[in-house]
């Protein structure tokens, strides 16, 4: 039996009940899961300010929290926290190891960083249009697979810190290694990866992302119980949560995160296996427990998916209020001002109303609210261009309609994600190894 | 009355019978649909074709419609192209990854 839990779905996610898990779920990995397609394209950028940055920006937050429970429990932690910068990351940890004299390893896992490999003329997935046509690319990053991690799981190293790696596959290298499963095992990896791909978005699975007011309801909300699983051999595994903890785990809330982000049920692209999902078997055993079987895969993709970074113009954006019986006329008077003002400059400029068609681009009920929200966005490769949104929506306060108030406005630069492929044979992982002792021990190594 | 009583008396929305959950990769995004009660799959199976949801999504999907079946758990996934106004990373909308058209599809009437 293994015992893996879900410590993060994302990097902005809750601390907390990482602890309770390594505390009371007698785990023997946590895995934090917290890059985004985007992040790590944002993290190049750190690191090319700083060489000693690029990593996630919560990290020492989390690794000060968990590193002294991990180690007290032996609970090895593997996470994507590395971002742009692995080694960066575990100098990091190595400090904090140092400053709370905690002894442990940190192993760094790099090789996803192919921006000097890539093939700039390859075709983008998302358009076909050659990679080489966007001058200023930023970041390539491949997904790298479990094989990339089980290097670092056969060092004694309590924290394993990577950059790129599909999220599945972080949570499938310790099943791999620890039931010794060969890399063409596909179908235990198949069902590895499904368990993988139910715990890496934290508590959706355990019925935080999950709840609503109506027929989905779910006690103690405010605390969450984050997901861990207890696997078998053959990779079939229960999904559970810490008893005492908020949250619900049945039939309902693992299906949701069984099909999310995946497009052909029979065909999910891993780094390690093609997944079937087609085959997969639910059992409800207690409260809060799921058992899944049955996952599969077929053999590997010859290639890796890359996400490549560039930049993409500056994003401007404006809002300002308008209420009572009339407000979405003014709205509507304010909008016409806008475009007036802008379309020459901004050619895509998007106007919504918040509150009635902001996020489903139009309304399915017949509602007129008493107050809207308008709010203005355009792109535009030249900051000062992309300000004039927000500053035109500012000019809306004198020059009407009437009674808009609340204006705000913003410019962020915006760093767009592309998809390619990459051969295996250009990406090579590598492991880094860093050790604190206690100086009576031996001193510091490196 | 309950929801699954009144088929065929009238209409009623999805999600008095069903749940969602939305996902995306770049442009695409992809909603499940999980009916409550499993032996609502072929009545669902019948009524949400991708044709219907391309109808009731045509101000969201601006490209095609897949629907895959997973008979083995009783849900549907329904692959949605061109609905992001171009991806997460460079979308004007509101809600760049499209996390709130689980709502959108859920509001779809059925008879």
């Amino acid at each position: 039996m293994l015992r893996i839990g879900s410590g993060a779905g994302f990097s902005g996610d809750r601390i907390e009940p990482a602890e309770t898990l390594v505390k009371h779920a007698n785990l023997d990995y946590l895995v934090l899961e917290c890059l985004a397609e985007r992040t790590i394209a944002l993290a190049q950028q750190r690191k090319r300010a700083d060489d000693n940055e690029g990593y996630d920006p919560l990290l020492e937050k989390r690794m000060k929290k968990l590193l002294p429970l991990a180690v007290e429990n032996n609970v090895r932690l593997i996470t994507n926290m590395g971002a742009a910068n692995p080694v960066g990351a575990a100098q990091k940890t190595l400090e904090i190891a140092k400053l709370l004299d905690i002894p442990c390893k940190i192993a760094a896992v790099t090789g996803d960083d192919v921006l000097d490999d890539i093939d700039l003329k390859s075709p983008a997935l998302e358009n076909n249009v050659s990679i080489s046509d966007y001058d200023s690319i930023v970041s390539a990053n491949a997904y790298l697979g479990a094989d990339a991690i089980i290097p670092a799981l056969e060092t004694d190293a309590n924290i394993i810190i990577t950059g790129r790696v599909a999220d599945p596959s972080l949570f499938l290298a310790p099943q791999m290694y620890h039931f010794n499963w060969g890399a063409d095992e596909y179908e235990k990896l198949g069902q590895g990866l499904v368990t993988g791909h139910l715990l890496e978005c934290s508590s959706q699975v355990s019925g935080g992302y999950f709840a609503d007011g109506y027929r989905k309801k779910v006690e103690n909300l405010n605390n969450i119980g984050f997901p861990f699983a207890t696997i078998d051999s053959d990779g079939s595994s229960v999904i559970s949560k810490v008893e005492g903890t908020g949250g619900v785990i049945d039939l309902r809330t693992v299906k949701e995160q069984l099909i999310y982000e995946i497009h052909d049920p029979k065909a999910y692209m891993t780094p390690d296996a093609i997944v079937d999902f087609t085959g997969v078997h639910l059992e409800e055993t207690r409260k809060d427990q799921v058992k899944v079987t049955n996952g599969s895969g077929k053999e590997r993709p010859k290639t890796l998916k890359v996400s490549v970074g560039y930049h993409a113009g500056f994003l401007g954006e404006g809002e300002i209020s308008y209420a009572g019986s009339h407000a979405l006329e003014k709205a509507e008077m304010a909008e016409e001002v806008l475009k007036e003002h802008l379309v020459p400059d901004i050619t895509d400029l998007r106007v919504d109303f918040i509150g009635l068609s902001s996020v489903h681009r139009t309304s399915f009920s017949e509602v007129v609210p008493y107050e809207i929200r308008l709010r203005a966005a355009g792109y535009h490769q030249s900051k000062e261009k992309a300000k004039l949104i927000g500053e035109e929506v500012e000019a809306l306060y004198l020059n009407g309609p009437a009674a808009g108030g609340g204006a705000r406005k913003k410019v962020s630069e915006s760093i767009g994600v592309l998809s390619t492929f990459i051969e295996r044979e250009k990406v090579t992982a590598q492991v880094h190894l860093k050790e604190w002792k206690r100086e009576k021990e031996g001193g510091e190594g490196n | 009355m309950e929801a699954r009583e009144r088929r065929g008396r009238g209409q009623l929305k999805l999600f008095e019978v069903a749940h969602s959950r939305a996902g995306d990769k770049g442009d695409i995004v992809n909603l499940s649909l999980i009916p409550y009660e499993e032996t609502d799959y072929d009545w669902l199976r019948e009524k949400v074709t991708p044709e219907a949801v391309k109808n009731h999504l045509q101000d969201i999907i601006k490209g095609d419609v897949v629907r895959y079946e997973l008979p083995n758990i009783n849900a549907f996934n329904f692959v949605c192209y061109q609905s992001l106004l171009g991806g997460v990373t460079t979308s004007l909308a509101m809600d760049t990854h499209g996390k709130t058209l689980s709502s959108a599809l859920l509001e779809m009437e059925i008879e």
